[in-house]
């Protein structure tokens, strides 16, 4: 088993390697080819951590198992200390399985910026350091492997990631740099106060032999670092600018895997090694924890970007994580614990769908999807539906048990907490889960429901629209003034066919420039013809003034959008004859006449009366589905029997905190 | 009196000395020719891995070394010796030659161009070796001072050496004005101490400050019953501390650095940062853990301090700077903060700021190899002139990125992170937490400039490149290969370094 347990650290880093090493295929190419390599290398730390898990006594859930002790540096006390539990097989598990989902996903979404030898071997190094924090048995050996996923995740966000990729990564390693360097301190004043590093012994001498006061300033210390990765609120603000930019395999690992690390970090070291410091800042914690639920839910309310609105809402489920921890009882422990694979799972599918939708539509802005989505794209609408579902707590699915165990948990705290106290945390808390239901709900209300060609009121408003508009106000190619059925005057004083034909070129300047999931040209034209069909039936019954001025409205979020470097991908079955259509977003309009104006020139007009979107997008495919397919099953199966997990976790919970 | 001289305890600087005659002799003898300066080079090349083949050699022995003794006082007393290899002196005698190989090789690229004479520059290279392998070997004050003299004197004809630079003759005066001054301050100080103790042997001294009634109360501020010389020990303590603090470029006197390093052609900013900076941390540790070793509440409180205003002073600078060199002086200003920091613990054994130093020294120099591979001979290189390295010469770019997330302490490098911990450790431990937490929050500014320019060597570049310099790259990779092997090695196994300085 102990072999086992450093393979599941070797194979990744020899994959590592071996990815840098490889030669390229041929002269022609750029890099090897090494989609199925990453998706190998992690399937192999899969199936290892799948045989971890079959090897697993569990009868002896409590106790470190398959233990590696070798001396590394006898000069500092670090020992090449591994083992494995009850509470760290789950994690070890969730974050084989949840890179190796991601190298899946890979293997058809690649990422536009290319370099993907450099994210295979990035990905792999962030896989080592985060399976290596859940095994490590050793403060400081904890900590380098704590500290090893920096790197790589800040170069996946800075190289890999979205617009603003370069702040948001910086923000990142800044935040968690200063949390590690206080971690690090807590630590060393634990090993100064004891002399030893091993957590093992650490937790089974309960505190012994550091004065009350000194285990306050550790686990002050020690908690904060942690409280950053976390995150805790109000230690939290890197978190959505690094999930809103980075990659969806980025967001995915970082929600699913490295905020665990936090908590994880709670329950194996800070609660047990400090026990005391603990009961002293337990209630802080809680008051920040439910804090953050608060927080996390009123700004999910408020966000506009889906991507931005699910990193929001970690904020408040890990706040219910931290919740459980502080009531330090068993059944708290165990529902952080639960919560933590929980929400891996849960978020992990979410950012999988989102950075679908994004893809697809080239934006994660809630108001431009435009509703609809469970019309046009059912299989993905309904992922996203059954992702939030399981996210906001329905019962049945993994995320309630989690929730509700913290507010159980919190209903009845540790004996010399302050149960009043606790009692108005979980009222809050529990306040807190309306608040989470009633975002998701709301968010899906606009984007899964409604007609899909609805269009949607939320947009730039009107005068900065206006302004936008301006420069495109000329008609540039007056090819269908005439022929616009539409014909109507849009705004007093200016031209009446520029309202029309404006959506026009900007749709087909979307298709050209980037937002285009029209695949090939011939295509283009049947869809066009399909699409305006539809459309003049559909608008048949509408006033056609007001018709036209909604749209006059709606190229302007287009034009906003069109200084934004286009970041879509087209799967690539349907690229091949898409890139021929791929228009420089600088000059869209001449190839917007030829591409929507020429086959379907009588009625050029309706076809500019539809919102911007695309006319199709295609569903989710086979690669997405093989890699959301087991977070969704594991979802239902922890919803359904949570007796399976916390039969796991619960000896270790109880050993650790001495309790019977 | 006849002293006895223990020619294998002095053949390292005894080798640097013989060799920098040879090769001056060769310089003036040998036909001028194309190959001349690599020939010199080759030789003095040869003649810093003797002098390290000797260190390791007497390291194998692992006894320690005494020569140019003088008898005990009293006769059951121990002999005071002036010059001692023993685990110290061995530790920095390794750190100076390994740090002097790349240097020597960093020179051969240098001199290529020919606008500095080889032979000169070879033989003052050699002597500030030996001036810095004699300096931690010393156990007396005056021998203390010359050997501290003849490894910075020569430093200052090398940065001129490079004919109608303006810019490295400015560098020179300013160095040569610094070093004159903290020379003159430290040997107030010294003299002081003589004068106290009235002995040069360090170990005498040590022993005649902490005899009971040696000294009269006041001597350390505090009232007491005997009368003179009030406070004249705390001014020694201060005079020498200034003087030392000059050598490693530690607040106050830090502000040259910027400018020499700059000035200065590359290897001798590398020699600045790392050989002159061991000899004075060298010097430095001997005088506080020997001489001073009893009055550390007295010189501790003041180390750290000045450990505390040296990092930030030094990480706040570079946060600014746009050129590599510049940044890696104000960075290797911070770094000397961190050296001294545990020193500030005022514990008996200086083995952690031996440990960080060892291995500030091999990723230092890495870092200033690869400048010079980047620059090479160009007249600064700016941060942008980086960006894109990976794509252009992704080896050097590896190494660079390396050097500088191991200066920053973090996976994968981590011999920074093992050195920072092996700190950090020394100060939670000797209940310094104020100062820990400064080094805390110094840590994570000095991340910052160190992961913004490695992100720029990942950055693609739109403008093409800049024409790649006239000089040679061989050596130079050579070099970085060197103190990359020596930095993956401390990464790995940390406990090379640490079981050597115990």
């Amino acid at each position: 088993m102990s072999v086992v347990l450093i393979a599941l650290l070797a194979v990744p880093l020899a994959g590592a390697v071996a990815a840098m090493a490889l030669p390229r295929r041929s002269e022609g190419d750029h890099e090897p080819d090494l989609r199925w390599f990453g998706v190998g290398v992690s399937g192999l730390t899969l199936a290892l951590a799948l045989v971890l898990a079959a090897s697993f006594d569990y009868g002896r859930a409590g106790r470190m198992q398959g233990e590696v002790d070798v001396p590394w540096i006898p000069g500092l006390d670090l020992r090449f200390h591994l083992g494995v539990d009850g509470i760290s097989l789950p994690l070890v598990v969730l974050t084989a399985l949840l890179t190796f989902l991601c190298f899946l996903y890979l293997v058809r979404h690649r990422p536009e910026t290319g370099r993907f030898r450099a994210l295979v071997f990035t990905l792999l190094v962030l896989e080592v350091g985060m399976i290596g924090t859940f095994l490590a048995l050793d403060l400081l050996l904890f900590f380098v492997f704590f500290e090893i996923v920096l790197i790589p995740m800040y170069f996946v966000i800075a190289v890999w990631g979205g617009a603003d990729r370069r702040a948001a990564a910086v923000k990142f390693i800044l935040y968690t740099l200063l949390g590690s360097a206080v971690l690090l301190l807590g630590l060393l004043l634990v090993w100064s106060g004891t002399g030893t590093l091993d957590m093992v012994r650490l937790a089974e001498a309960h505190g012994q032999g550091m004065a009350r006061g000194v285990q306050i300033v550790a686990f002050l210390a020690i908690g904060a670092g942690l409280a950053v990765k976390a995150p805790m609120w109000p230690l939290h603000t890197w978190l959505p600018a690094a999930h809103t930019e980075a990659p969806t395999v980025g967001s995915v690992l970082l929600a699913g895997v490295l905020l665990k690390m936090g908590t994880y970090g709670f329950a194996r070291i800070a609660i047990p090694v400090l026990p005391e410091g603990a009961a002293a800042v337990a209630p802080w914690l809680g008051a920040f924890a439910v804090a953050g639920i608060v927080y996390g839910s009123l700004a999910c309310l408020a966000q506009r970007d889906l991507k931005r609105m699910i990193a929001y809402s970690s904020v408040g489920h890990m706040g219910f994580v931290l919740l459980g921890l502080a009531t330090l009882t068993p059944v708290g422990i165990n529902a952080a614990l639960f919560g933590n694979i929980a929400h891996g799972l849960i978020t992990g599918l979410l950012f999988f769908v989102a950075g679908g939708v994004k893809e697809r539509y080239g934006t994660a802005q809630i108001a431009r999807l435009g509703g609809g989505m469970l019309g046009r794209l059912p299989y993905l609408g309904s992922l996203l539906t059954f992702a939030c579902v399981a996210s906001l707590g329905l019962p049945g699915l993994a995320g309630f048990w989690g929730e509700m165990l913290a507010l159980l948990a919190a209903f009845d705290p540790a004996p010399g907490l302050s149960r009043p106290l606790f009692l108005t945390f979980m009222v809050i808390g529990g306040v807190g889960t309306v608040l989470t239901a009633a975002y998701f709900l709301l968010m899906l209300s606009r984007v899964t429901h409604g007609r899909p060609d609805e269009p949607t009121a939320a947009g730039p408003p009107p005068s900065r629209a206006a302004e936008s508009l301006e420069p495109w106000g000329e008609p540039a190619e007056p090819w269908d003034e005439t022929s616009d059925p539409w014909h109507l005057p849009g705004r007093p004083g200016e031209p009446a066919g520029d309202h029309a034909d404006e959506p026009a070129g900007e749709r087909a300047a979307e298709r050209g420039g980037g937002h285009a999931t029209v695949p090939a040209g011939q295509h283009a034209d049947e869809r066009v013809g399909e699409r305006v069909g539809g459309a003049a039936d559909e608008a048949a019954g509408e006033r056609p003034g007001d018709r036209v001025d909604e749209r006059a409205g709606e190229p302007l979020v287009a034009t906003a959008e069109s200084g934004e470097q286009p970041r879509v991908r087209v799967p690539d079955e349907l690229t091949a004859g898409a890139v021929t259509t791929a228009a420089a977003t600088g000059a869209p309009v001449p190839q917007a006449a030829e591409l929507a104006g020429v086959p379907v020139e009588p009625v050029a007009g309706e076809a500019a009366a539809h919102p911007a979107h695309p006319a199709r997008l295609w569903d989710v495919t086979p690669y997405e589905l093989a890699a959301w397919t087991p977070l969704v099953v594991l979802t239902i199966v922890l919803g359904l029997w949570p007796k399976a997990l916390l039969a796991l976790t619960d000896p270790a919970v109880r050993a650790f905190l001495g309790a019977p | 009196m006849i002293q006895s001289i223990d020619y294998a305890a002095i053949a390292p600087p005894l080798i640097l000395a013989v060799w920098a005659g040879l090769v001056l002799l060769l310089d003036a003898f040998l036909p001028r020719g194309p190959r001349t300066p690599a020939l010199l080079g080759a030789v003095t090349l040869a003649g810093v891995l003797a002098a390290l083949g000797a260190v390791v050699a007497q390291a194998v022995r692992a006894t320690d070394m005494e020569t140019f003794c003088v008898p005990p006082i009293s006769p059951a007393g121990h002999p005071s010796c002036s010059f001692v290899v023993d685990g110290l002196t061995l530790v920095f005698g390794g750190i100076v030659l390994a740090t002097g190989v790349v240097v020597v090789l960093l020179s051969a690229a240098q001199l290529a161009d020919r606008s500095i004479p080889a032979g000169e520059w070879y033989f003052l290279l050699l002597c500030t070796l030996t001036g810095a392998i004699t300096l931690p070997a010393s156990r007396d004050l005056i021998m203390l001072v010359v050997a501290l003299e003849l490894a910075s004197l020569p430093v200052f004809a090398l940065a001129a050496l490079k004919r109608y630079d303006a810019r490295g003759s400015e560098a020179a005066l300013k160095l040569f004005l610094v070093s004159v001054i903290s020379t003159a301050v430290m040997l107030f100080g010294v003299s002081l101490l003589y004068g106290i103790t009235g002995s040069v042997h360090l170990d005498r001294v040590g022993a005649g400050l902490s005899r009971p009634g040696a000294l009269p109360d006041s001597a350390f501020g505090l009232a007491g019953s005997g009368g003179a010389p009030a406070g004249v020990l705390t001014v020694a303590v201060v005079l020498v501390l200034a003087g030392f603090a000059f050598k490693v470029a530690a607040v106050p006197f830090h502000l040259w650095a910027g400018d020499v390093y700059q000035g200065a052609p590359v290897p001798v900013a590398a020699l600045l940062s790392v050989i002159s900076k061991a000899a004075g941390f060298a010097g430095l540790i001997v005088v506080l853990t020997i001489a001073l070793a009893g009055q550390a509440r007295l010189w501790a409180p003041i180390v750290a301090v000045l450990a505390a205003l040296t990092m930030t002073a030094g990480n706040l600078l570079a946060l600014r700077q746009r050129q590599a060199v510049r940044l890696l002086a104000w960075s290797s200003v911070a770094q000397s903060g961190y050296v001294l920091a545990p020193l500030g613990a005022g514990r008996a054994s200086a083995g952690a700021a031996i440990a960080y130093l060892a291995i500030y020294a091999a990723m230092n120099t890495g870092a200033f190899a690869v400048v010079m591979l980047v620059g090479r001979g160009r007249e600064r290189t700016t941060l942008d002139d980086y960006r894109g390295l990976a794509f252009r010469s992704p080896a050097a770019a590896l190494a660079l990125a390396f050097f500088l997330i191991c200066l920053a302490g973090l996976p994968p490098g981590l011999a920074g992170l093992f050195a920072k911990i092996v700190v950090f450790r020394e100060i939670v431990d000797g209940g310094l937490a104020w100062l820990a937490v400064v080094m805390a929050v110094n840590t994570v500014i000095g991340l910052y400039y160190y992961i913004a320019w490695t992100a720029r060597l990942f950055t693609p570049d739109p403008v093409p490149a800049a024409a790649p310099g006239r000089l040679p790259a061989r050596p130079v990779a050579v070099a970085i290969g060197v103190a990359l092997a020596v930095s993956v090695a401390f990464s790995v196994a940390p406990q090379l370094v640490l079981s050597a300085v115990g």
